[in-house]
């Protein structure tokens, strides 16, 4: 990535989380003109966890997506269309409705769980090198198994309001989160973002051939268990609080790769920042939308992410890869 | 004189057993051998690829004590397959392996600003070349390095082979199937069968039991041994 590339994509990630603080700015402003420590505290309260969650949510699923993208070799490779999202979303209403454990520690724990599952699961379907159809066959298995037994677990739950209670999370949402929410996906998440950043020089390496990998010293099987146990650890750790969102895992490593000139390993600095403003504009989108109400978040990735990932697949070829 | 390169008791499971091996410095060594006969296989145990068991040493260093920083210093690795996991532009495919630039001798400026996957295969196989000859390693190990090339860059590459060997302190293993360029360029002939080197040197008759062909009025002809005598089993 380029130093201009670099200080614009940060500029406008600043940008954004400022705007995504301060708008709608009607009801904030003329709080702030009666009430300042309400105001403050509105800000703190409910505003901050919402853009630091988009923030740190989106940085994970664009880190995430660009170290599985270049550990399949694969761009249609992410968190979401492998099934990753679902099996930790699946984790996450298992423990909280059958198990009844609504702690976020338990939430979390469950949440990575099922992502580690879905990984597994898809590692064992499709093969360490899996082709695109195999690939994208395998990942919409689990996704369809996942979303099955989640739906199954609401239907047995205890609760009868489950389907009601779960339905904002499981669509993927930002809203009415606090402080210590945002800290419990936020320490994981950022954790396995810098994590992943220390692998971005064995991913470059690892585009000239595993054989050529190993020859010059990186061991293949810890790599890939090292980006499976911590994809599933940092999408596991946002599922758990905000729901499945999904489309950003995809589409940020593909734009980060074109600042990187195709380089898979050095995109995941740039595909966490894409990932992060991509998350945060969808939410600004979502909340400032004239339809009456918010719109889940989920619902606003998936509106934008479906036609673009309907373009990446009508087009699919090498052409498309960096 | 000790050995640059020294390998003992080298094996890979089922496919490669027990191979002792010494290379001198400056030595371009061939290895030929039919089809399944393991060459891979033993360049592969050399660069580490595959768990094999068994010594290894480069200028008295085991390669497998030294992390990806050094390794390219130390050994280099051409695979066989010319496919590529990632498009990334040829120059920067070469900067990935390290080392200093050979692009005048592959005649490389105008590729290397081309995506490696839009390249043909022999301009493709150029380029890789490049990448593991750039770093000037102790060791380099090419699996069919000529395979792909034209007659011109067929004869270019031992050339160039020959003089990044001379004087260097380094050495080649090369893998190759045409025996005549390997009897013309190599300092050493190793004939690999059934996971061993079986002999040193290309006369006698273990060509012929070996490879199933025998030379007939200076050209090479399927020799008439039946295929149950051909070779030794392992």
């Amino acid at each position: 990535m380029s130093r201009t590339a670099g200080s614009l994509l940060l500029l406008a990630l600043v940008a954004a989380a400022a705007l995504s603080l301060l708008l709608p700015w009607q009801l904030l402003g003329a709080l702030f003109e009666q009430d300042h420590a309400l105001a403050a505290a509105l800000l703190l309260e409910l505003r901050v966890p919402r853009t630091g969650l988009a923030l740190i949510y989106g940085a994970t699923l664009g880190a995430s997506g660009a170290a599985v993208q270049a550990l399949f070799a694969n761009p249609l490779a992410s968190p979401d269309l492998t099934g990753t999202t679902s099996g930790a979303a699946l984790g996450a209403v298992v423990t909280a409705y059958l198990f009844g454990f609504s702690a976020p520690i338990a939430l979390s724990v469950g949440s990575v769980a099922g992502a580690l599952g879905a990984l597994a699961l898809l590692l064992a379907l499709a093969g360490p090198r899996a082709e695109t159809a195999t690939l994208l066959l395998a990942g919409l298995a689990i996704s369809a198994l996942a979303g099955a037994m989640t739906t199954l677990a609401l239907a047995l739950a205890p609760s009868p309001f489950a389907f009601y209670d779960a339905y904002d999370w499981l669509m993927g949402s930002l809203v009415d989160r606090s402080l210590a929410q945002l800290a419990f996906a936020a320490v994981p998440a950022l954790v396995t973002i810098a994590l992943l950043l220390r692998l971005a020089g064995p991913l470059d390496r690892l585009a000239l051939g595993e054989e050529v990998a190993q020859s010059l010293g990186h061991n293949i099987l810890a790599l890939r268990l090292q980006i499976v146990c911590l994809t599933a650890f940092g999408v596991g750790a946002c599922v758990a609080i905000c729901g499945a969102i999904g489309f950003i895992g995809l589409v940020a490593p593909i734009f980060a790769r074109r600042l990187t000139r195709g380089h898979p390993g050095r995109a995941v600095l740039a595909a966490a920042l894409i990932g992060a403003l991509l998350l945060t504009a969808a939410d600004l989108a979502a909340r400032l939308a004239p339809l009456g109400r918010t719109l889940p978040i989920g619902v606003v990735t998936a509106l934008l992410g479906a036609p673009f990932f309907l373009w990446l697949v009508a087009h699919m070829r090498w052409s498309l890869r960096p | 004189m000790t050995a640059l390169v020294e390998a003992k008791a080298l094996s890979l499971p089922g496919r490669l057993f027990n191979v002792d091996l010494q290379l001198g410095a400056g030595q371009l060594v061939c290895l030929v051998g039919p089809n399944g006969s393991g060459k891979t296989s033993l360049l592969h145990a050399l660069a580490g690829i595959g768990a094999p068991s068994g010594q290894v040493t480069i200028d008295g260093i085991d390669p497998g004590s030294v992390g990806p920083a050094g390794r390219p210093a130390l050994l280099t690795f051409l695979p066989a397959s010319r496919d590529l996991r990632w498009p990334l532009v040829a120059r920067d495919l070469i900067a990935l392996g390290g080392g200093h630039w050979l692009a005048e001798e592959f005649e490389l400026e105008p590729l290397l600003d081309r995506r490696v996957d839009r390249l043909s295969t022999g301009e493709r196989s150029r380029v890789l070349l490049a990448r593991a000859l750039a770093p000037r390693p102790k060791l380099l190990l090419l699996d069919e390095p000529s395979a792909n090339l034209d007659p011109l860059w067929q004869i270019r590459l031992m050339d160039i082979l020959r003089s990044e060997l001379n004087g260097s302190g380094r050495a080649a293993l090369v893998a190759i199937h045409d025996l005549d360029t390997a009897a013309r360029h190599a300092d050493r002939i190793l004939v690999m069968d059934c996971g061993r080197i079986a002999a040193e040197g290309l006369d006698g008759s273990h060509v012929a039991q070996i490879f199933g062909v025998e030379r007939l009025g200076g050209q090479w002809r399927a020799a008439v041994i039946p295929p149950e005598d051909r070779r030794s089993s392992p």
